[in-house]
């Protein structure tokens, strides 16, 4: 497939705006997935490490 | 076995008699919700006509979900459920005794008015027959499968709205069928086909979901 | 592992030794992910062929049927481990079952979006009740109901059980909602245009077509894996390992 330039490989016959749709919707969404995997992960990381420097400082108090 | 399922059936069709209220208003739900589409798309006899059947189906959908909610929650909150678990009796005869009374309670009402109803919406007397008859094959899968969603969400906070998304989605075959056995008679294509598969869908449920909802409600009472 | 050089499937099917696993596995999926989909959308846009009857509207496709397999094998692949996890009692089945699902809805989601852009150059419309798009709303309001009911369980065993149960009664239920909607399109003679049988399929398109589902394949794999890990944290952060993991760096 020839496009010729890249008008027209942007303009997709005249179905652009479906074709790019699409493939922008799709993009986002897994972008957006791993964005928010990463945000989990970080997330969890730091609230079990509050967690446990909490039980650590309990134990310390305690002995 | 047959003991036991009487049991439970004669017990549940008692407090349902003693509390008819209940009944009353899940039919009255059923009554008000049809007769509101034609004030909402307008009185014309033809399009009611074609609407008919989805409605009436829809409807009969909406009526079974809301009623589930007695199934198995003033059981549990009295502690009755945990005795019929440690009984020597299979929880899936039990299970089956509450649906069936579930059933009574909640779909055979649909079926005896749903061809007044009908009426309103100017079906024809065939399509009324088939109204009527498909509505009995099809309710009891409703609360056979309503029996699992019921049991899956028993105690669990907004399980209301959880058991509709639970459910709904899963009625969507006997709606089509049960819909659509009517649409088939108005268009006299005949509706053994969809009625025979609407059996299908009984005789599955019948096999399925008993044993299903006594699975949930055993994870739901751990 | 038990023996030397011996896969065991009991060694990593508990968390502890399935979390360092999951972690080198999760790049080389993620990695493997690119790859596949930078060549399946080389070959989508520069070696496909311009269909004849559609123009080029029809490139929508390479998204369209890979993300709508992908979302009904997810939901498969979830009541598979579903199934394992309520039969052996396995946790991380269970897990592994709750980590599929916001990918699996994710790619019904696209499969709904592409298809309504297809279906607006294609059929006039942006929404048509034609079986597949039916099906695929279904599955999706299938997963949001998995995930509502894990998400209103506090506690965890019986979400994961619950969960499982309502996963397995969908996997028996989705090949019967598919052939009613599918009876009932062709009843109310919807669509002629079907979207995955093009008339004139091209060796390439259905090429693009197959790299661009294994690139997404290999897409959930890792997202799931990157998923699994933090539920596993989340889950055995009262275990001595977790605690060294995380604990011990701070």
């Amino acid at each position: 497939m020839n496009w010729g330039s890249w008008q027209n490989f942007f303009a997709m016959g005249g179905y652009g705006l479906y074709v790019w749709g699409s493939y922008a919707v799709t993009l986002i969404v897994l972008i957006a997935e791993i964005v928010a995997l990463t945000t989990r992960r970080r997330g969890v990381i730091a609230q079990l490490a509050k967690y446990y420097a909490a039980r650590r400082r309990n134990d310390e108090t305690k002995t | 076995m047959i003991r036991a399922l009487g049991w439970v059936l004669r017990r549940d069709l008692l407090l349902a008699f003693r509390r008819r209220g209940d009944v009353v208003n899940a039919l009255v739900f059923f009554v008000i919700v049809v007769s509101l589409f034609p004030l909402g798309v307008g009185p014309e006899a033809s399009q009611l006509r074609n609407m008919a059947p989805g409605v009436l189906w829809v409807a009969a959908l909406l009526a079974c979900m809301l009623s589930l909610a007695r199934l198995y929650a003033p059981d549990h909150q009295d502690g009755t459920l945990e005795q019929m678990l440690l009984a020597g009796e299979p929880l899936v005869v039990l299970v089956m005794g509450k649906v069936l009374a579930h059933w009574l309670m909640s779909g055979l009402p649909l079926v005896l008015i749903a061809p007044l109803l009908g009426l309103q919406f100017d079906l024809p007397g065939d399509a009324l027959a088939v109204l009527c008859l498909s509505l009995l094959i099809g309710t009891p899968v409703l609360s056979l499968i309503g029996a699992v969603g019921a049991a899956l969400t028993l105690g669990v906070r907004g399980s209301g709205v959880l058991v509709a998304l639970l459910v709904l989605p899963l009625y969507v075959p006997v709606l089509i069928f049960g819909a659509g056995s009517v649409g088939a008679v108005a268009t006299g294509t005949g509706a053994e086909a969809h009625l025979m598969l609407l059996g299908g869908f009984l005789a599955l449920a019948l096999v399925l979901a008993p044993w299903a909802s006594a699975a949930a409600l055993r994870i739901a009472m751990e | 592992m038990s023996k030397k050089g011996r896969f065991s499937w009991y060694y990593f099917s508990s968390p502890q030794s399935f979390y360092p696993l999951a972690g080198t596995l999760q790049p080389w999926f993620a990695a493997l992910a690119a790859v596949l989909c930078a060549v399946g959308l080389y070959i989508s846009f520069f070696v496909a062929p311009t269909d004849a009857q559609q123009g080029e509207s029809y490139r929508i496709i390479f998204i369209h049927v890979p993300a709508a397999w992908m979302s009904m094998f997810l939901y498969l692949v979830m009541g598979f481990w579903s199934g394992v996890g309520l039969v052996l009692n396995t946790r991380l089945s269970s897990m592994v079952a709750t980590a599929l699902a916001p990918t699996g809805a994710l790619f019904t989601f696209i499969a709904l979006w592409t298809g309504a852009l297809w279906g607006k150059p294609t059929w006039g419309t942006w929404w048509v009740w034609d079986a597949r798009l039916t099906s695929e709303l279904i599955l999706l309001f299938l997963y949001i109901g998995f995930m509502a009911l894990q998400a209103a369980i506090d506690d965890q065993r019986r979400a994961d059980k619950a969960g499982a149960v309502l996963a397995l009664v969908g996997v028996i239920n989705i090949p019967i909602i598919y052939f009613s909607v599918k009876w009932w399109s062709t009843l109310h003679q919807g669509a002629s245009v079907s979207m995955t049988s093009a008339p004139t399929m091209a060796k390439t398109m259905l090429l693009g077509m197959l790299i661009m589902a294994l690139g997404f394949w290999m897409y959930s794999i890792a997202a799931t894996l990157a998923r699994v890990r933090c539920v596993i944290l989340e889950r055995e952060r009262h275990t001595d390992w977790v605690a060294a993991e995380i604990g011990g760096q701070t």
